[in-house]
C-alpha cells in the first residue's frame, strides 16, 4: 500500500510536468462525461419520461456508474492501457522486480485528470438525490456506498480480464469495450428498459445489474419485499472480480512461455 | 501528387493488416449501434410527444453514425504523428520535400477510409438485415443517394480539417491527450453523436447549426434518410465547401507558426 | 552459480507479406513459422566471472538473458541461479539480480533520477542505511552528482546509461546482467562504464554478464566469451584461448621516410600501402616477423614500428566464419 502511494506521487510528478496539457486534460475529463449528461437531460426534456422513470432517478442510476467507472478508471488505468505495456516490452521490466505484476501495473498509470469525472459524477450524485422525494436513511446511505465500491470492483475486474487477453493477443482487444464502455453507457439508464436478454446479461454474467439497478430499488422504494436482498446485492461484484484476477495469473504465466 | 498517393496507399496496407482489429471494431460499432437504438426505443415506447424524428429515421441516423463511424468521429488518433511533434522527430518530417500540411492530411484520409472500408460493408449488412424497428433502411431516392455520398465525403474533408487542429495543437500542449479530449468531446456532441441534432432542444440546434461539426456527420445523415430535402442538400454542399476552404487555410496558417517555434525535445 | 542445462526455447511468428494482395489474403489466412531461438544451451558460470555473452543479431542473446532473469519460461531444460529457477521464484529470485537493457529505460521519464531511485528503494524494500551507502557510492563513482535532479528525458544517452547502471545496482545484487549496455554511447561514456563494471566486480565481487556487439567492451572486461548463433552455443572459453586458436597471425604497421613504391614481401599480405606508412599481415608459422622485419630495412628507411594480434573483432568474425553464421 506504501509502494502504491509512492507510485502515485512519482506518477503526480510526471503529470504535474506537462501543465497546459493537465488542465485540458481535466476539463475534457470533467466535458465527457458532461455531454452524455447533456444527452440525457436532452432525452427527458423532449419525452418526459422512459418507461416510468423519471429524469432524476435515470441521473442518479447514471451517477452511480458514472462514479465507480470513473474511481477504477483512476486506480485500475495501467490495466486499461496494458497491451501498450506488452507491446513495448516494458512488461519484461516489471518481471525483474521482486513485487507482485498486479500491483507494479497498478502503479504504472494513475491519471489524476480524471479527478475531474470522478468529481462531475459525484455533484450529479448529490444533485439528483436532493431532487428525489426519498428519504436517505443509514441503510439506504450503506447500500449507495456499498454500490459504489462493488461498481469498482467490477470495472477493475473487467479491465484485468482485459489486460490478460493481451497476453495472447494484442490485437482486437478493442471488442472488450463493449464490456466496460458499452456496460457503462448501457448502466446509465435503469436495466429495465432494455430486451430482457441484455438485462438478464447485465445481472447474471457481468453483474452490473447487481450494483446497480436493482440496489436503486430498493434506494427508491419501489422493492416489494425482500429489501435485504436488493440491498446485498452488490456484493456479486465481489465474486466477479476472483476469476478476472485468475486470469490475469494464467495470462502471466502464458506470457512468460511465448514473449518475445 | 505521387507521394501522397504512395503514402495513401503504404497507410491503406498496414491498416489492411490488422484483421482481428477489424473484426473487434466491427463487433464492437453493431453492439454500441444495438445498444443506442435500443434505448431510444424504449424512450419513443410510451412516449406522448411527438418528436421530430420517426424511430425509422432514428435508427438509420445511429446504424449510419456506426458505419461511417471512421469517417465522422474524431476521436482518431495517429499516434505516429504526436510521437513525431512530442520526440522531436519532426525535425525529419522538415527535411521531406513536400508540404506537412497536404502530408499528414493525406496520411489521415488513407487512415480513415482504411478503417471504414474494412468496417462498413458487414455493419452495413447486419444493419439492413435486423428485424424493425432496429433495422437500417434504404434511401427513399437515387438522387438522395447520390447527394449522400457527396456530403459524406465532403464531411469526411472537413472532418479531418477539424482533426488537424488537434495535431497542430499538440506543438503546444507536448501532450496529445488533453486537446484530443477537449476538440473530440465538443466536436462530437456538436456533430450529433451523441444524441441527434434534432432531438435537441432547439437553442442547441441553432448553435450547432452555426459550428462546422454538424456539417461532418449530422448533414450528411440526414440527406440520407431524405429528411433533408434535396434542394437543401445542394445549398449545404456548398455550406460545406465554404468550412472546408476556411479550415484549410485557418489550418495551414496555424501550422506554418507552430513550426517556426518547433521545440525540438531531448537530445 | 550459475548452471543452464540443455535449454531450448521457440517462438511462433506471424509471417507478414508486403502488397495489397497478400495483406487482403492475410485477412483470412495467416501463415506462422516456428522459431528456434535456443538450442540446446547449457553453461556453467561461476561467482565473482565477468562473462562476455556475444553473437550476432537475432543469434538468441536477449532470449538467454530473458530466460536467465526469469521473464521467459523455456520450453525444457533447467536453469539453477543462486539456488533458485528464475521462472519459477520469480519474487524471490529477481531481489538478487540486477538488470539493465540498454535499449528500454527503467528509469521515470518525467522526474528527476533521483525520484526514480526512492521509487526503487521501495519496490526493492532497501534498507535505508544500505540505500544511502550505496547511493553515496554510486553517486560517487558513476560521478552522477550533477544529474540525478534532471528528469530523465532532459539526460544525454551517456548520462542516462549511468543512471541506469545505478538503478540496477541499488539493491546490492549478487549478479547483473547487461543487455549491450554501451550501445549509442561515445568513447569516453563507454570506458567510464566499463572502468565502472570492472570495479564493481572487483570490490563488491557481483558476477556479471554482459551482450555487446562492441568487441573493446569484451576485450575491456571479460575473462571469458560465450559465443551464440542461430540459438546454439558455439563457443565457451577465454579470449585468450580464442587468440590462440587463431593466434599465428600478427599485423605488422611499419613507418618509413618517403619511398614510393610498395614494397612486396614473399608470403606476406599488405594490407595498406602509403608513401609512409605500410601495413602487413603474415602468419608466424610461415614467415616468422623477424625475417619481414629484415626485408623491410633492407629496402627502407624504417622510422617506427609496430607488431600487434589480430584484433578482437577478426577474431569474433573468423569464429562466424567457421560456423557459417
Amino acid at each position: 500500500m506504501y509502494l502504491y502511494l509512492k507510485y502515485i506521487s512519482i506518477l503526480f510528478k510526471s503529470q504535474a510536468q506537462y501543465r497546459l496539457s493537465f488542465w485540458l486534460l481535466t476539463v475534457g475529463q470533467a466535458l465527457t462525461p458532461l455531454t452524455v449528461l447533456a444527452g440525457l437531460y436532452f432525452m427527458f426534456a423532449q419525452f418526459g419520461q422512459v418507461k416510468g422513470w423519471t429524469f432524476y432517478e435515470a441521473a442518479l442510476c447514471y451517477a452511480v456508474i458514472g462514479l465507480s467507472y470513473a474511481l477504477s478508471e483512476t486506480f485500475a488505468r495501467g490495466f486499461d492501457m496494458f497491451s501498450s505495456l506488452v507491446g513495448s516490452g516494458d512488461f519484461d521490466r516489471l518481471l525483474v522486480r521482486p513485487r507482485s505484476t498486479i500491483l507494479q501495473v497498478l502503479g504504472s498509470k494513475f491519471e489524476f485528470a480524471r479527478l475531474g469525472r470522478m468529481l462531475q459524477s459525484l455533484i450529479v450524485l448529490f444533485w439528483s438525490l436532493s431532487k428525489l422525494p426519498i428519504e436517505l436513511t443509514f441503510p439506504k446511505l450503506f447500500t449507495l456506498m456499498l454500490m459504489i465500491v462493488c461498481g469498482v470492483l467490477i470495472f477493475s475486474g473487467l479491465f484485468v480480464a482485459t489486460a490478460s487477453l493481451s497476453f495472447w493477443t494484442i490485437q482486437g482487444i478493442e471488442v472488450a469495450n463493449v464490456f466496460t464502455d458499452g456496460g457503462r453507457e448501457m448502466a446509465k439508464y435503469p436495466l429495465s428498459i432494455y430486451e430482457k436478454w441484455v438485462t438478464n446479461f447485465f445481472t447474471y454474467v457481468i453483474p452490473l445489474g447487481c450494483v446497480n439497478y436493482l440496489p436503486l430499488l430498493y434506494v427508491l422504494g419501489r422493492t416489494d419485499g425482500h429489501q435485504l436482498r436488493y440491498m446485498l446485492s452488490p456484493l456479486a461484484g465481489v465474486v466477479f472480480i476472483l476469476p478476472c484476477l485468475l486470469l490475469w495469473h494464467i495470462g502471466v504465466r502464458h506470457y512468460r512461455s511465448t514473449g518475445s | 501528387m505521387n507521394t501522397y498517393l504512395s503514402v495513401w496507399k503504404l497507410r491503406f496496407v498496414s491498416g489492411l493488416q490488422y484483421r482481428t482489429a477489424a473484426i473487434a471494431g466491427m463487433a464492437t460499432q453493431l453492439f454500441f449501434g444495438f445498444v443506442f437504438i435500443m434505448v431510444y426505443v424504449a424512450f419513443y415506447a410510451h412516449s406522448s410527444a411527438q418528436p421530430s424524428m420517426s424511430l425509422e429515421q432514428l435508427a438509420t441516423y445511429i446504424w449510419l453514425q456506426q458505419i461511417f463511424l471512421a469517417f465522422v468521429m474524431l476521436w482518431f488518433r495517429d499516434n505516429e504523428i504526436f510521437n513525431l511533434i512530442t520526440s522531436g522527430n519532426i525535425a525529419y518530417e522538415l527535411c521531406r520535400p513536400c508540404g506537412i500540411y497536404s502530408f499528414w492530411y493525406a496520411k489521415l484520409l488513407a487512415q480513415r477510409l482504411a478503417s471504414a472500408i474494412l468496417r462498413c460493408i458487414p455493419i452495413l449488412l447486419v444493419a439492413f438485415l435486423l428485424p424493425k424497428p432496429y433495422n437500417l433502411t434504404m434511401p427513399p431516392t437515387a438522387a438522395t443517394f447520390a447527394l449522400f455520398v457527396v456530403t459524406l465525403l465532403l464531411g469526411l474533408a472537413v472532418n479531418i480539417a477539424i482533426s488537424m487542429f488537434i495535431y497542430i495543437s499538440v506543438f503546444w500542449t507536448m501532450s496529445p491527450v488533453g486537446s484530443t479530449l477537449v476538440i473530440a468531446v465538443i466536436g462530437e456532441f456538436l456533430a450529433g453523436m451523441i444524441i441527434p441534432v434534432p432531438l435537441m432542444p432547439s437553442w442547441m440546434q441553432a448553435i450547432t447549426y452555426a459550428l462546422p461539426f454538424r456539417w461532418t456527420a449530422d448533414f450528411p445523415f440526414r440527406v440520407y434518410s431524405g429528411q433533408i430535402p434535396q434542394s437543401e442538400a445542394v445549398w449545404g454542399i456548398l455550406i460545406q465547401f465554404v468550412w472546408l476552404a476556411a479550415l484549410i487555410l485557418l489550418g495551414r496558417w496555424c501550422l506554418k507558426r507552430a513550426l517556426r517555434q518547433v521545440v525540438v525535445q531531448g537530445g | 552459480m550459475i548452471a543452464l542445462q540443455g535449454i531450448n526455447k521457440s517462438f511462433k511468428v506471424a509471417r507478414r507479406t508486403a502488397g495489397v494482395r497478400q495483406a487482403v489474403k492475410a485477412l483470412f489466412a495467416r501463415e506462422h513459422t516456428i522459431v528456434e531461438a535456443l538450442h540446446n544451451i547449457s553453461f556453467e558460470i561461476s561467482p565473482g566471472e565477468i562473462v562476455g555473452y556475444i553473437g550476432p543479431n537475432g543469434a538468441g542473446k536477449s532470449t538467454t538473458i530473458k530466460v536467465m532473469s526469469g521473464i521467459l519460461v523455456p520450453d525444457n531444460g533447467t536453469c539453477k541461479i543462486l539456488g533458485y529457477t528464475p521462472w519459477q521464484d520469480r519474487a524471490a529470485y529477481v531481489r538478487n539480480i540486477g538488470v539493465v537493457f540498454g535499449q528500454r529505460t527503467q528509469l521515470w521519464w518525467d522526474v528527476p533520477v533521483i525520484d526514480s531511485f526512492g521509487l526503487l528503494r521501495d519496490i526493492y524494500k532497501i534498507p535505508g542505511d544500505v540505500y544511502h551507502a550505496n547511493l553515496a557510492m554510486l553517486t560517487e563513482s558513476l560521478a552522477l552528482t550533477d544529474i540525478v535532479q534532471t528528469p530523465v528525458r532532459q539526460l544525454s544517452l551517456g548520462q542516462r546509461m549511468r543512471c541506469e547502471i545505478a538503478a540496477s545496482l541499488l539493491h546490492d545484487p549478487k549478479i547483473l546482467f547487461l543487455d549491450e549496455p554501451t550501445i549509442g554511447l561515445d568513447a569516453a561514456s563507454k570506458i567510464a562504464v566499463r572502468q565502472f563494471i570492472k570495479r564493481i566486480n572487483k570490490e563488491r565481487g557481483v558476477t556479471v554478464i554482459l551482450t555487446t556487439h562492441d568487441m573493446n567492451d569484451i576485450e575491456a572486461l571479460a575473462d571469458r566469451i560465450l559465443m551464440i548463433g542461430k540459438g546454439t552455443l558455439l563457443y565457451d572459453g577465454t579470449l585468450n584461448d580464442l587468440r590462440s586458436r587463431f593466434g599465428s597471425k600478427r599485423i605488422v604497421t611499419v613507418d618509413y621516410r618517403e619511398h614510393y613504391e610498395p614494397v612486396p614481401i614473399d608470403g606476406v599480405t599488405c594490407l595498406s600501402w602509403s608513401p609512409e606508412r605500410a601495413v602487413y599481415s603474415m602468419d608466424i608459422e610461415v614467415t616468422p616477423v623477424a625475417s619481414v622485419i629484415a626485408r623491410l630495412s633492407e629496402q627502407v628507411e624504417v622510422v617506427d614500428l609496430e607488431v600487434g594480434t589480430t584484433p578482437v573483432e577478426e577474431l569474433v568474425l573468423e569464429l562466424y566464419k567457421e560456423h557459417r553464421i
